[in-house]
């Protein structure tokens, strides 16, 4: 059986650390922040793989394999875009 | 399998790998969070990008050691494909293009989500070892939100791709017709909760969870873009979370868990730089009310012309450029910084006041004057600039509209009334570059343009622009 109150615990503790980190991020970066954060969710990806690998049915076969091409999709172009994005932002040359 | 694992049994085996897989997840964990955190200045911004590869990856690792998996061909395969649709989004995109991309990766980390979840639910012996009800409590809010953010972001994606209207579509008692649909998708999801076995509704769910995206969009025009964005990138995050709670895993828990809470600031900050609240951004349907625009040609306007511009702008002491969604659409950022070069070589102090909500995503204009190479610290936000525009010799207003309206400060009649906006009419001159007299998004008449210091510059912005750095470059000879 899960322990439901302690993911609970960890839920809103994480939350509230993401909302605080989060008031920090400039404006000027709020464009790469959201493609960051959208990579980091598809975190789901460790889910996928196991239904793509573990070969239980093969429903959960198919879902797992588009699963996993959905999610390393945007882990692959989401870093790939943000490093592209904070590359472009320079200061002034002196 | 390493030769040295292979002499242990099996279970000594899963434990190992279990134990490796879970010091990988409560790194990633550790380095996610930094990345969050150094994302939080340009400086240590790219730092902040590759920690969170390297969390990621490790995790990945970590998944790929379960010792569940028994083959790896169709996760290559899902890899491979993941690839191929990622790699070319992210290196060949134009910087205009990153709203849709935003939203089609927001649509795919959703897919995801909800692919995993119904898996997880056809994989369990309903009628022998039934999940408990709060499993499918968690399940059935993934599965929702997943399914509904997929459709959602598809829909948001073209409309910003302008496969779709851009105009919000509306029909008679829209609302009541959507919260009739997400109240039927509740009910589904409590007979669920309290009847794992009724798998029958299980595909109704995910049906009626698919349509609510579709139609929670379709009411939503272009300006409101920045807030529902943001708030599909929450949903998505949120899906994951609950993923998380399914599956007995924290790291899922605290990578969604930041995500939301990400999203959910962004629309927050958006929403109040609208002046307007989530209920009626998702159910306004702003912008069609004001249909009748019969009043707009009363007063007149002076026009200019980019020779006229190009003299004003070079006599200009101090000079305020505030960009728009315009500028975006006619790809104008790279002649914008060379009439910042022109100017800046000329002693002229130039700065970009940014809106909050200009453009379609948050952040969208900094990061097209960043790619066309002005530096950062040009790029000041509507709250500290504001106070300058008085001591501003020229205002330049590039496609922007509805966020230098002075009536969102005085007329109460107005839709966007009390909507902060930058004071581009306190500055001696305001030169607005338009294709057309037509009013913006909100369907209003700007009355920055008849006022007695203001002078539009007609035409598209990439050609005018260009036309008043030329003049500017061939005077100097």
């Amino acid at each position: 059986m899960p322990d439901f109150t302690s993911h609970l615990y960890v839920f809103i503790l994480a939350a509230f650390l993401g909302l605080e980190v989060i008031r920090r991020v400039s404006p000027l970066l709020h464009t790469p922040l959201m493609s960051l954060t959208n990579a980091i969710s598809a975190i789901s990806v460790i889910a996928a793989i196991e239904l793509a690998g573990a070969r239980q049915t093969t429903l959960s076969t198919v879902l797992g394999t588009v699963a996993v091409a959905a999610a390393s999709a945007n882990v692959i172009g989401g870093f790939m875009i943000t490093d592209r994005m904070l590359r472009m932002f320079r200061k002034r040359k002196p | 399998m390493t030769p040295i694992l292979a002499t242990l049994d099996p279970e000594e085996q899963a434990a190992i790998t279990t134990a490796i897989a879970t010091a990988t997840y409560v790194l990633a964990a550790a380095l996610f969070v930094l990345a969050l955190k150094w994302l939080s200045s340009p400086s240590t911004a790219r730092r902040g990008n590759l920690t969170g590869e390297i969390g990621m990856a490790a995790a990945i690792v970590g998944a790929l050691l379960n010792h569940h998996i028994i083959s790896y061909e169709w996760i290559i395969v899902g890899f491979a494909v993941g690839a191929v649709i990622g790699i070319p989004m992210a290196v060949f995109m134009p910087m205009t293009a990153v709203p849709q991309r935003t939203a089609l990766s927001h649509a795919f980390g959703a897919l995801a989500a909800a692919l995993v979840g119904t898996a997880h639910y056809f994989l369990f012996d309903l009628h022998h070892a039934p999940p408990t009800a709060l499993i499918m409590f968690f399940l059935c809010i993934e599965v929702l939100l997943g399914a509904l953010t997929f459709t959602g972001s598809l829909m948001a994606f073209g409309k910003l791709q302008d496969l779709l209207p851009t105009r919000p579509l509306t029909y008679k008692n829209q609302n009541l017709c959507n919260f009739a649909l997400l109240a039927a998708a509740v009910a589904c999801a409590a007979t669920l909760i309290v009847h794992p076995q009724a798998s029958w509704l299980f595909p109704i769910l995910l049906l009626l969870s698919l349509t609510f995206g579709v139609l929670l969009i379709l009411p939503i025009g272009g300006a409101d873009m920045p807030t529902v964005i943001s708030l599909l990138n929450s949903y998505a995050g949120l899906s994951a979370s609950m993923m998380g709670f399914v599956l007995n895993n924290k790291l899922l828990i605290i990578a969604g868990a930041l995500d939301g809470a990400s999203g959910l600031i962004l629309s927050i900050i958006m929403c109040r730089a609208m002046n307007r609240s989530f209920v009626n951004v998702l159910f306004g349907a702003f912008g069609q009310v004001q249909t009748s625009t019969d009043t707009a040609e009363k007063k007149s306007v002076h026009a200019t012309n980019p020779e006229e511009a190009a003299q004003i702008l070079e006599a200009a002491q101090k000079t305020i450029i505030i960009p728009g969604y315009g500028m975006a659409v006619a790809q104008a950022q790279h002649k914008v910084r060379e009439l910042y070069d022109q100017l800046t070589r000329r002693g002229v102090e130039v700065k970009f006041a940014i809106h909050p909500v200009a453009g379609r995503m948050p952040g969208h204009m900094n990061v097209l004057l960043a790619e066309a190479e002005i530096p950062y610290d040009r790029l000041v936000e509507m709250d500290e600039i504001n106070s300058e525009f008085v001591q501003t010799d020229v205002a330049l207003v590039v496609g922007a509209n509805d966020v230098v309206n002075p009536a969102a400060r005085h007329d109460k009649g107005s839709p966007i009334y009390g909507m902060p906006i930058l004071n581009a009419d306190k500055a001696k001159t305001v030169i607005a570059i338009k294709r057309t007299m037509n009013p913006g998004f909100a369907g209003i008449d700007n009355e920055l343009y008849t006022l007695d210091q203001t002078l539009m510059l007609f035409g598209d912005a990439k050609q005018v622009i260009g036309a008043v750095a030329k003049e500017l470059a061939d005077g100097q000879h």
